[in-house]
């Protein structure tokens, strides 16, 4: 039991990662339509850039007290991170839109190599570590029996309430402001909302904005979990990530965050009671599945095919 | 192009924008976005020193990269994008044009095939001291010429993007070497059975599959070719795990094997033993299976199976519309493509003498897709000059050792092979979508063969 209850945290505090980058995923696929191959590797530049700013705030400029450290970390991420995603969209996205269908993916996968290999090239192929920073926990179930008490780390709060908070602003700029009506305006007929005085091109830009934004936000947070990141951790996470907007239903935003849930718990229970060497395996027989029999998702509309 | 309007919109109007002082703008404006993007990456590097993490500043990289990209910019700016005579323009006026350049296309595929047919004894004879390594080289072009047009039948032909075409790959390597390792079997025996088995599993991963749309198709072709490299990579007991299988038998010559000494290649037909002679063999074994490839896909072409795969790239819903069974079509352009990866597949395994499953990532199902997309998707002499040009290129790499002399010792060309790849990839496919090859001969005609343009043709699912 006790086990069981520390694996469903740690699987609540991984889904929380793969949601926030499952985002940026879902939003770029709803309004204009294409699978945004390289947001997997602008989360690993959003983790390196979070991982360089920590360390120039800590061993240059001497910072100490934590929860500033980590704030300006995370507002420094998002902004540098956002250009990049905003630099892919316009050298590699924008100049295709109206050509065939499967152009924008071959320059998604050959913009995600760029990315992966200027990194290596500029910060070296080996391992980043770092080490654990926020330390400590709460106990919440000792285990009398099995020996195993239940864990739940500061780390995991913070990560869970941040992922919580940054959700509900989200909503609320997608519902209530002009950016998000714009956006879903776009998201149900580009030509249309043209007509109307949108300016299609700074939207979908600014949507490419937001879904870097929040997969910076991702990899601040695995920086801090997991403490070692490298070039190419993007693609794994990425795919993960895609089978979690895919699994909630892509297009729909509380879907992904369902489906980051579902496959960061998924995940770790398979590794806990199966077997650590095939939990990628399990990724992605559930893309394939969910994508054969499912395609919709849980959350989706059904997609119809328009002549 | 219409998307840029917003754009140009945003310039004040009472401005001309092909004004210096606009380049200049302009040139600025991507200069400070670089300073931006790179300044955590080529300002800054983060390395592992004792005690934790080390930070190591890079300004002279990172003012250099601006200035290049300022620099750079400003004269694309001035000399072709914001002129109004762009050099471009001169360049393509003095090029031949199109019409013209397809009579010599068809020369040009005449003189690559003779000169690869003679192209062993070309090296032996005019670079002794070198020709092992070129033989290599053009052994490892064929291959990605084979693979390109393997895949080229499932992307080119049937318009269906496969991102883990390197599964089949993987599939014939491992059944040649598993083949050879349990039941010792030589390679003549294990090919044609590799390629069956490659095409078993095209067609039992591609059944459940291919009636997905083209993007979700890539995303799990993608997937399963990653399965199967986890599976292989961990199924210790039968694939020797990431350790790979090693000792996988060479090929022999009508039994013959082209070894040293008695009963050998060379001690059969009187000659001196040369080990160059393995070479010759490898790269004709290689050139037949490519070429064997290529004359099926042409001939398929014309066949109604391959007219539905032309049909179906064009327009899916016309074509269920007028009675192809669309999943059976592409079913076949599926496991035909991965029948000739398993041929590749196991030639490869049997060129390196162990295969690891290292050797079969993402990456160069990639590469691989990359071939063809630059080729220009469905053409077959396309995807020889995007071979030729991106894995000789790259080879080339390795020799320009004046760049050391630039860029300091410590430069090393080929690190930046896959970031060319990748920035090549993503150029072409702006500059030009359809590819290098963009015009395509119709594979039915009525009365007069037309060639039919980029512009006119679009791709996939109707649009």
């Amino acid at each position: 039991m006790e086990y069981f209850v520390q694996q469903l945290i740690n699987g609540l505090t991984l889904g929380s990662i793969y949601g926030l980058i499952a985002i940026g995923y879902t939003m770029v696929y709803g309004i204009i339509g294409m699978i945004n191959f390289a947001h997997g590797d602008v989360f690993m530049i959003g983790a390196f850039i979070a991982l360089a700013m920590f360390l120039i705030l800590t061993t240059v400029l001497g910072f100490a007290f934590l929860p500033v450290v980590l704030l300006i970390v995370l507002i420094v991420a998002m902004i540098f991170t956002s250009a990049w995603g905003w630099t892919v969209e316009r050298l590699a996205y924008r100049p295709l839109r109206g050509s065939f269908r499967l152009a924008p993916l071959i320059t998604a996968i050959g913009m995600s190599i760029v990315l992966q290999n200027f990194v290596q090239i500029t910060q070296g192929a080996r391992v980043k570590p770092l080490p654990p920073q926020i330390q400590g926990g709460i106990t919440l179930m000792e285990g009398s029996a099995t020996g195993i008490s239940v864990q739940l780390s500061y780390m995991q709060i913070i990560i869970i309430l941040t992922t919580i908070a940054l959700m509900a602003g989200f909503t609320l700029l997608i519902t209530r402001t002009p950016l998000g009506r714009a956006q879903r305006a776009c998201e149900q007929d580009r030509k249309m909302a043209a007509l109307l005085g949108i300016n299609v091109d700074r939207t979908i830009s600014l949507t490419f904005v937001m879904g870097a934004a929040l997969a910076a936000v991702a990899g601040l947070m695995f920086v801090l979990l997991y403490g070692v990141i490298d070039f190419y951790i993007g693609f794994l996470a990425g795919v993960k990530a895609f089978t979690a907007a895919v699994l909630g239903g892509i297009g729909s935003l509380p879907g992904a965050m369902l489906g980051g849930l579902l496959i960061g718990l998924i995940e770790v229970f398979w590794s806990g009671y199966f077997s650590v060497e095939y939990k990628d395996v399990a990724a992605f027989s559930i893309l394939a599945i969910v994508l054969i029999f499912l395609p919709s998702g849980l959350l989706g509309q059904p997609e119809v095919e328009k002549v | 192009m219409a998307t840029n309007g917003s754009n140009r919109a945003v310039a004040a109007p009472q401005n001309d924008p092909n004004s210096f002082a606009a380049s200049v703008k302009d040139a600025a404006t991507a200069g400070f976005l670089v300073a931006v993007l790179g300044f955590f990456f080529i300002g800054i590097r983060t390395d592992i020193a004792p005690g934790g993490l080390d930070l190591k500043m890079r300004w002279g990289a990172w003012i250099v990269s601006i200035l290049v990209v300022f620099v750079g910019r400003l004269l694309l700016n001035l000399f072709v994008l914001k002129t109004d005579s762009p050099i471009t323009r001169k360049i393509a006026g003095a090029m031949p044009s199109g019409s013209r350049f397809a009579g010599t296309g068809k020369w040009l595929m005449r003189a690559l095939f003779a000169f690869a047919l003679v192209l062993p004894f070309f090296f032996t004879t005019f670079f002794p001291g070198k020709d092992r390594q070129f033989i290599d080289l053009a052994i490892l072009i064929m291959t990605y010429i084979m693979l390109g047009w393997g895949l080229n039948i499932v992307v080119g032909l049937a318009g269906l993007l496969d991102l883990g075409y390197v599964a089949f790959y993987a599939v014939g390597a491992y059944s040649f070497a598993l083949l050879a390792q349990y039941l010792d079997m030589g390679f003549w025996f294990a090919l044609p059975l590799a390629g069956i088995l490659a095409a078993c599993w095209g067609i039992v991963l591609g059944f459940p599959v291919l009636r997905l749309r083209g993007d979700y198709l890539a995303i799990v072709t993608l997937a399963f070719g990653e399965i199967i490299r986890v599976v292989l990579l961990n199924w210790y007991e039968f694939t020797n795990g990431p350790d790979g299988i090693s000792g996988i038998p060479k090929p022999t010559f009508f039994g013959l094997e082209l070894k040293r000494g008695e009963g050998g290649f060379a001690d059969f037909f009187g000659i001196a033993y040369d080990p160059i002679q393995r070479f010759i063999f490898l790269y004709y074994i290689i050139f037949i299976l490519a070429l064997i490839t290529n004359f099926v896909t042409m001939r398929l072409r014309r066949l109604p199976i391959g007219r539905a795969w032309e049909a179906l790239r064009e327009d899916e819903i016309a074509c269920r519309s007028l009675g192809i069974n669309t999943r059976n079509t592409k079913l076949t352009a599926f496991s035909i493509g991965a029948m000739f990866g398993g041929f590749a597949g196991s030639f490869f395994a049997t060129r390196q003498g162990f295969i690891s499953p290292e050797s079969f990532t993402f990456l160069e199902s990639a590469i691989i897709l990359a071939i063809v997309v630059l080729g220009g998707l469905g053409s077959q002499v396309g995807v020889v000059i995007a071979s030729i040009v991106m894995i000789g290129g790259i080879e080339m790499l390795r020799n320009l050792g004046f760049l050391q002399q630039v860029f300091g010792s410590g430069f090393d060309p080929v690190q930046y092979r896959m970031l060319i790849f990748g920035l090549a990839m993503v150029l072409i496919m702006v500059w030009k979508p359809r590819g290098l090859i963009s015009t395509r001969e119709p594979s039915v005609v009525l009365k007069e063969k037309k060639r039919i343009g980029a512009d006119m043709v679009a791709q996939g699912e109707g649009h």
